[in-house]
């Protein structure tokens, strides 16, 4: 128990090594380009194809569900558009990018760790903290979200095409999607993503950066990074959603 | 100069470093030698501040490392070069943004200018036309080099070599240590060299610390090291069979 407490503390103390102002603001502009591409831009295809796929599965799987002459076709749209705001897009998605951009971001760091890097960043009295980590948790918590928005149009998308394939028509569908629209929840889908991006982003860096051996163990970095990155998105995911949604 | 005042370190019940005095000087290149386990390793990273220390004091040219605060101890730090063992290369930089790279934290030079510092740099480790090479490209003796430029960049006033050797063929070894003694002469800086390599120790070796068991058994310089009677030393300085073989004809 003790153990997790002191790693809890661990994890505060760096955030606030995180959390300085950058020693070169236009180095830190750099390296925010650099890691949109390597945090958001790189996830694109994935969360795309993931999402198209996803969108139609849900739609023909509600479709065969509610196969009932007394429930209105349009309900078939509706469901999917909210499956994919509230649920899908933001946590899925999430727990996809924590094990794809959550272990390279702890074995990156892992890395420069054990190779030396970051003492030779300290030694030049640099805060070897901000200038990795905070460029990666600031692009990550703005470019998430464009991926989240980008799932959603994508997910309707596949959504529509699964839907005719089983012969729902485009007029029940676009109804079932602007049936109740609630605009609130892409914000709570937006809020939930950018809390996500903080928690795979600083819980990555933390594994990486306190990583201690060889190759071994920036391995295992990698592992845990992912497996605590995902169960504080599913605890965090509960928490927000009782906050926001009850 | 570095000044050494009773210095100690432990990691929990284990005593690592036990009161260490010493005085490391300007224009020499100052050998800490010593088995692997013996506390040099750690020596060196507390002088660096990668360790914290438990007792003693730390002088850099009489400034107190203890009674400075986050602020100093940053920009003290650009007075320091360090040559990791690996080398510690950016992978993701090429060799000239690599040795740019301080340049760039702390200076505000020009391109033109940083790419005159860089070349200069380059051009003192015999690495001309790598500029555009990437860690991954390069020897293992080639990345000990730019690493070197690298530490040079800032006019360092310390320079703190970790195991400079470790990995290299002898003769890329010798580049090296000619590498270090040289820059530790034409710029007048206090280099601290951290090795086991018996060769090191004879080709540049102006002033030697042996440490046992986390103390200063031996101090001397490469003239000395072969006339000594201290029982570690010996055990130390003649494991090898050649250096026992160049005792028994009398080398010094």
């Amino acid at each position: 128990m003790l153990k997790y407490f002191k790693e809890i503390g661990r994890y505060f103390i760096l955030m606030k090594k995180v959390f300085s102002v950058p020693e070169k603001k236009d180095i830190f502009f750099k390296q925010l380009f650099n890691e949109f591409e390597k945090v958001g831009l790189s996830s694109l295809s994935i969360v795309l194809i993931i999402s198209f796929f996803v969108g139609g599965v849900v739609t023909i799987q509600q479709a065969i569900n509610i196969d009932d002459p007394l429930i209105p076709k349009y309900l078939i749209g509706f469901v999917t558009r909210d499956a994919l705001i509230l649920e899908f897009s933001p946590t899925m998605i999430a727990l996809i990018l924590a094990g794809k951009v959550g272990s390279n971001i702890a074995s990156e760091i892992g890395s420069m760790r054990i190779s030396e890097q970051i003492d030779a960043l300290e030694i030049m009295g640099i805060n070897s903290a901000s200038y990795l980590v905070l460029p990666k948790i600031i692009a990550s918590m703005l470019f998430f979200p464009v991926l989240v928005i980008l799932s959603i149009f994508i997910g309707i998308f596949g959504g529509w095409i699964g839907g005719i394939s089983i012969g729902v028509t485009t007029a029940d569908f676009v109804l079932g999607l602007q049936t109740e629209f609630s605009p609130f929840y892409v914000s709570y889908s937006l809020i939930k993503t950018v809390v996500f991006a903080f928690l795979i982003t600083s819980i990555s860096a933390f594994y990486g950066y306190f990583t201690k051996g060889g190759a071994l163990e920036v391995g295992k970095s990698s592992t845990t990074a992912v497996v605590n990155s995902s169960i504080l998105i599913l605890i965090f995911n509960f928490i927000i959603t009782e906050l926001l949604l009850t | 100069m570095i000044e050494v005042q009773n210095l100690s370190k432990s990691f929990k019940e284990n005593l690592v470093l036990d009161n260490i005095s010493v005085k490391l000087e300007r224009g020499k290149t100052n050998l800490i030698i010593g088995e692997s386990g013996s506390g040099k390793t750690t020596f060196l990273k507390c002088l660096i501040g990668l360790h914290s220390i438990d007792n003693g004091e730390i002088l850099f040219d009489n400034r107190k490392f203890s009674k400075m605060n986050d602020k100093n101890i940053r920009k003290f730090r650009q007075e320091i070069g360090v040559l990791f063992q690996g080398g510690a290369l950016y992978d993701y930089l090429s060799v000239e943004d690599n040795i740019m790279f301080p340049l760039n934290m702390f200076t505000r030079l020009s391109l033109k200018e940083k790419r005159e510092r860089v070349n200069f740099c380059l051009c003192k480790v015999n690495l001309e036309k790598t500029n555009n090479l990437f860690p991954s490209e390069l020897s293992g003796g080639m990345t000990k080099r730019v690493a070197i430029a690298r530490a040079i960049a800032l006019n360092p006033k310390y320079l703190f070599c970790d195991e400079p050797n470790s990995g290299l063929d002898p003769k890329t070894a010798i580049l090296i240590d000619n590498l270090i003694l040289e820059i530790t002469e034409e710029f007048n800086i206090t280099t601290i060299v951290n090795t086991h390599d018996m060769n090191s120790v004879i080709q540049i070796g102006s002033n030697i610390l042996f440490i046992h068991h986390g103390k200063i058994l031996w101090k001397g310089n490469k003239n000395d090291l072969t006339k000594s009677k201290n029982n570690e030393l010996n055990n130390f300085v003649f494991a090898s069979k050649l250096f026992k073989t160049l005792r028994n004809e009398n080398f010094t």
